[in-house]
């Protein structure tokens, strides 16, 4: 993408139909650290990668809490991030507290996509950027939705966003038929995997990620870094070389087009972002 | 534009304005509502009464209505209140139905809602002067609950509003059991609602009795019960 005349206001379209601060914003979306999400009838786990500025610091938080039946995972400006989580938790206390019913989690995803579209309209404002996974149980069963920067929203059986998404979805995009009925054990593994993909050869350690989960009698938690790693042991040493094997397809028919901006990308990854 | 003049009365200074703006009485009322659970559902009944005092003036007045797909309505208490609340919900319902999502309200949710208007609005000392019976069936679950002018609110098996307290709710207390059928559970109410006629001066013998199942919720139309006057201390009187 260059720059062109064009993109200096979000309120300007560009003659072929475009808004071009919007699609930056989109853009950095995709600096962030990966962050993935996937669900069966009855589950959702999201998971993400621990990045952190340097040794010396402590990892970004990239998943959040909304209520005990929805969870958020964010990737790109993860102060846009903490306030849009913070406006979800709103939401939901609110309908709670007047309907003392949980909010289905199609409406609070449509107010935020609403809440995102106002700034792509505005000329004094700007659109946030950052993509939200936002997964939730209510009546109609688990989701999993993805809002970006441009006041869309889709419904997703599985996703990957952020940095080295690809590869995680290529791997979720092999699995995701099978979902529909995994169990939680299986959902939390395939999460785990997916996270693997991302890392492109980097070891796998319990520290390197955070995994939640949510599902029908099961509230929004963390799981601890024991049961990670005991997820992580139990396919670390025999599945390697099957899946070496995938991998290495994998990476070659998106390695020519990830890698390279990838690691453009890396470099040029501006503090702010996760 | 309007001015206020501070007026000292035993509470204080008010201003004039203020108090012509909140509810102090109620003008046209109705009488008590009783609601049960039983096997497939809730059924409830009120009488067409409004009045006026002590005038029974009204003799037509729906006192149940129907809120979405799964919720029952009964009020008792200022009948223009009960119709300011009916243009609340019907908002509600609406709002709810435009997501067209397939959530939908459900009882609980809105005796919630109602809970906290009623609640709201004695906080401003300007009440809906209510009580409500919220009943419904959602996924297989009964519900029925209670909301006083003053928002106290709770659910139970079996509610009744004013009169009804004193007069109905001892008798459902002895013989409401879980899992009545449709007609047991007509004969309880109408057994009720017999003493409510022969005791509640406010009460007429033109009644309505309303189901609400999984299913559907119905309205009957209007009939009357059969009472018994004579006895020898009427027709003699001395």
């Amino acid at each position: 993408m260059f720059r062109n005349q064009y993109d200096t206001d979000v309120t300007t379209w560009s003659p072929t139909g475009r808004l071009f601060q919007v699609e930056y914003a989109m853009e950095a979306v995709k600096q962030g650290s990966a962050a993935i999400g996937l669900r069966s009838r009855s589950h959702v786990v999201l998971a993400c990668v621990n990045k952190a500025q340097s040794e010396l610091s402590s990892h970004q938080r990239k998943i959040f809490k909304v209520d005990d039946h929805i969870g958020v995972a964010i990737a790109g400006l993860t102060a846009d991030g903490r306030v849009l989580s913070r406006y979800m938790r709103s939401e939901s206390i609110n309908h709670s507290f007047t309907y003392e019913s949980p909010l289905p989690v199609g409406r609070l995803v449509v107010r935020l996509a609403d809440k995102a579209q106002v700034c792509t309209q505005r000329s004094w404002k700007r659109p946030y950027g950052v993509g939200l996974l936002v997964g939730g149980l209510d009546e109609s069963g688990a989701h999993l939705y993805y809002n970006c920067p441009s006041g869309s929203y889709f419904e997703y059986q599985a996703f990957a966003i952020g940095s080295r998404s690809q590869a995680a979805k290529t791997y979720l995009e092999r699995r995701f038929e099978s979902f529909k009925e995994s169990s939680r054990e299986e959902l939390i593994n395939d999460a785990i995997l997916a996270i693997r993909e991302t890392l492109q050869g980097e070891t796998l350690k319990s520290s390197l990620c955070t995994v939640s989960v949510l599902g029908v009698d099961e509230p929004f938690h963390f799981l601890d870094q024991e049961s990670i790693q005991k997820v992580i042991d139990t396919f670390e040493v025999v599945p390697e070389e099957e899946e070496d094997a995938g991998e290495a397809d994998a990476a070659a028919a998106d390695g020519a087009a990830a890698a390279a901006p990838a690691e453009q990308g890396d470099q040029d990854v501006a503090p702010m972002e996760m | 534009m309007t001015f206020t003049i501070p007026i000292e009365n035993g509470n204080g200074v008010k201003n004039a304005e203020a108090d012509s703006q909140r509810t102090l009485y109620p003008y046209v009322t109705g009488t008590s509502v009783v609601a049960i659970k039983y096997k497939d559902g809730i059924l409830m009944a009120s009488d067409m009464g409004g009045s006026y005092g002590s005038t029974l003036r009204y003799k037509n007045i729906e006192r149940m209505k129907a809120i979405g797909k799964h919720s029952l309505l009964g009020a008792s208490g200022e009948i223009s209140d009960f119709q300011e609340i009916m243009r609340y919900l019907d908002e509600l319902i609406l709002n709810d139905n435009m997501w067209d999502d397939g959530n939908s309200l459900g009882p609980k949710e809105v005796h919630n809602y109602l809970t906290r208007v009623m609640y709201n609005r004695r906080n401003k000392f300007n009440p809906l002067w209510n009580t409500l019976v919220l009943g419904g069936v959602k996924n297989g679950h009964k519900y029925l609950g209670m909301v006083s002018m003053i928002g106290v609110s709770f659910e139970d098996n079996h509610v009744a509003t004013g009169f009804g307290n004193h007069l109905a709710r001892p008798i459902l207390r002895d013989e409401w059991r879980e899992d009545l059928s449709f007609e047991d559970g007509v004969k309880l109410l109408e057994k009720c609602m017999r003493v409510l006629l022969y005791r509640d001066r406010s009460a007429i013998n033109k009644l309505q009795i309303a189901n609400i199942t999984e299913e559907c919720v119905t309205v009957s139309e209007p009939y009357s019960l059969k009472t018994f006057w004579g006895f020898s201390a009427f027709t003699n009187p001395s």
